[in-house]
């Protein structure tokens, strides 16, 4: 395969390059105090309150429950239809519902759909919970959110009908392209962006 | 520079000020095109009245036009009054910096801009530090700071065949003098836990734009920018307070900033989806932007008035460091010279360079060529495609980022053309 081989070599090259640094680091990090002083600490309630990126691991979740049948209202009741389509497609937003790729479909087939190509449940909750429905958004409560991902789950046979999720069960789910895709290399400074590219 | 151009520029300079001291029609200018008419200027008359606008806040002659413009087919503002992408002019760019009415613009899927008073704003750090902390702006003008400048750029600013000027194939970068407390500062007072691998920074809008960062990357080089171009950072791009991640894609430079969260892995955040994918190798170009250069004049769609000496003038930029050195093709890629490099090239900055051109009236084809100082050598539009083929499909498009040389085709009649076919 196309350059699999500088792949490696870069891998090792920044494991390598990456030890010597984060040594450096646990010194440095052992030492630190407050130099300045400046800024005051928050309170539990303000970083929970803005504690709204979520996860793999789904820490963040709140506590809440939603099923497939509530997220079916929802996504008609909230407006999603209007721009998503009734099914998930033929809309004028992104597509929701994934593409027929066949029986035995590769789930990278299924077009760049959220709900079925994000390795991780708590992306798909994280993004309607911040930036749904357009124009209101954070208007929906930690309930509908679990509704809503349940219902697009179940739209692209991610999970059965009538289940439900919630704070616990959602991270849990293994999404199909779960280990499916590559994790963005370490970044070190001065290195060039891919040993050989393209030159 | 050659003697005979050095000679030709001196005499040019001479006819000028012989030209102007002798006054209207006293002599026709031996060189040049403007050989009609030698204005006095302005007409009696002709000034700008004072007013108390003008003396509050000075604006550009009304003789200048340049203007950004809706980039990559959809409308900004559209009919609810999001903004999407916005270019900027670089065909009229002069210098390195972007003025900040004129800097680019991108949002994540087409946004509002925050209307935020600076009173009200917050940045929190929180996560896996020792200490939690809020800051109000003025909390973090006390902090030390650092100014200097950067380039951003969207990882969509790519030319194609259909694009007939510069702002269309290059208008999604901007460079800009930027002033804040250095992330690492404020990650060091908070006081970073030894397994916290990433930061997730998050703006204030109304999509709350976020973006998983390498903490190696925190801690180098990013910004708290509470200042753009020697004022404050202008609404578009993040009033009161961005991020700045250097050479990072624009996606990553995280505007109307509120949250930093110290973490232990990927977040994969919808920002983040963004950049998923299963190959490797385009995995690794998803967050440095590569060597880039392009010649802003002549450019596309601009017309040469006749054959003579021209000074060619460009930006290169490199999201590795510094640019080293910058060459130009007059040949279509045959032959490389080296380029001036204008002023002193900063790291992860737009920097000018300028050539000294005899154009001979035959149609040529101009190219520019950055390398940077980690060695980094911007490729030719074959050389990326051919990296992107493989032996059963010739690839037509330059995935992830598209970094590779802009060919301007000068014809014989003077007009400039893209070349990208």
């Amino acid at each position: 395969m196309r350059s699999a081989k500088q792949w490696t070599a870069l891998k090792t090259l920044r494991t390598l390059l990456l030890v010597p640094i984060l040594l450096v680091g646990v010194v440095s990090v052992q030492a630190q105090s407050p130099l300045y002083g400046v800024g005051r600490t928050p309170t539990d309630n303000e970083i929970r309150l803005w504690d709204i990126a979520i996860g793999p691991k789904g820490e963040e979740l709140p506590v809440g429950n939603g099923s497939v049948d509530m997220g079916s209202e929802l996504y008609l009741s909230k407006g999603c239809a209007g721009c998503h389509g009734t099914l998930g497609n033929g809309g004028i937003a992104p597509r929701l519902i994934k593409r027929d790729a066949g029986p035995n479909a590769d789930p990278w087939d299924y077009g760049r759909v959220l709900p079925i190509r994000s390795p991780y449940a708590t992306t798909v909750w994280d993004f309607i919970n911040r930036a749904m429905p357009l124009g209101a958004e954070g208007t929906l409560t930690a309930d509908e959110v679990y509704s809503l991902t349940a219902y697009l789950f179940f739209l692209n046979d991610v999970v059965e009908d009538g289940t439900e999720l919630n704070e616990i069960t959602l991270p849990q789910i293994q999404m199909p392209n779960r280990t499916n895709w590559e994790q963005v290399p370490d970044w070190l400074p001065g290195q060039p962006r891919l040993e050989g590219y393209p030159y | 520079m050659s003697q005979k151009k050095t000679d030709r520029r001196e005499f040019l300079k001479r006819s000028a000020a012989v030209a102007g001291a002798v006054g209207l029609g006293a002599v026709k200018p031996a060189l040049g095109q403007d050989h009609e008419h030698t204005p006095v200027a302005p007409e009696p008359g002709a000034f700008i009245r004072g007013s108390n606008e003008m003396t509050a806040y000075g604006s550009r002659s009304r003789f200048v036009d340049s203007v950004r413009i809706p980039h990559g087919g959809r409308e900004s503002p559209d009919a609810f009054g999001l903004d999407f992408h916005i270019a900027t002019p670089l065909q009229d760019s002069v210098g390195e910096i972007t003025p900040s009415s004129l800097h680019y613009m991108g949002t994540t899927r087409g946004s509002f801009v925050p209307d935020i008073d600076p009173d009200e704003h917050r940045l929190m750090i929180h996560g896996m530090v020792d200490n939690p902390i809020v800051f109000s702006m003025e909390d973090l003008k006390r902090m030390p700071s650092v100014t200097r400048k950067h380039f951003i750029e969207c990882a969509g600013n790519r030319s194609r065949s259909s694009h007939t000027t510069i702002q269309e194939t290059h208008g999604m970068t901007s460079n800009a003098e930027w002033t804040g407390v250095l992330l690492s500062t404020v990650l060091k007072e908070a006081g970073v836990h030894a397994d916290a691998d990433w930061v997730v920074a998050e703006g204030v809008e109304e999509v709350k734009g976020a973006s998983s960062i390498p903490m190696a990357k925190a801690m180098d080089d990013c910004l708290l920018c509470y200042g753009m171009n020697g004022e404050p950072v202008r609404p578009q791009q993040g009033f009161p307070l961005r991020l700045l991640a250097p050479g990072f894609e624009g996606i990553f430079n995280v505007k109307w900033l509120r949250r930093i969260k110290v973490v232990d892995e990927y977040y994969m955040t919808y920002n983040d989806f963004g950049h998923l994918t299963r190959d490797p190798v385009n995995a690794a170009l998803g967050y440095q932007i590569g060597p880039k250069s392009v010649i802003t004049y002549p450019s596309g769609g601009q017309q040469l008035p006749g054959p003579g000496f021209y000074e060619i003038g460009g930006l290169a930029w490199s999201g590795g460091g510094r640019v080293s050195r910058v060459e130009i093709s007059t040949d279509g890629g045959r032959s490389w010279k080296d380029a001036n490099i204008r002023g002193t090239a900063e790291p992860m900055a737009h920097t000018r360079f300028s050539f000294e051109w005899d154009w001979d009236g035959a149609e040529c084809e101009l190219q520019s060529r950055c390398i940077d100082e980690i060695g980094q050598i911007q490729p030719s539009r074959q050389q990326a495609l051919d990296f992107w083929s493989t032996d059963g499909e010739r690839a037509t498009f330059v995935k992830g980022q598209d970094n590779s040389i802009q060919p301007w085709r000068v014809a014989s009649d003077g007009g400039v053309h893209n070349a990208i076919s």
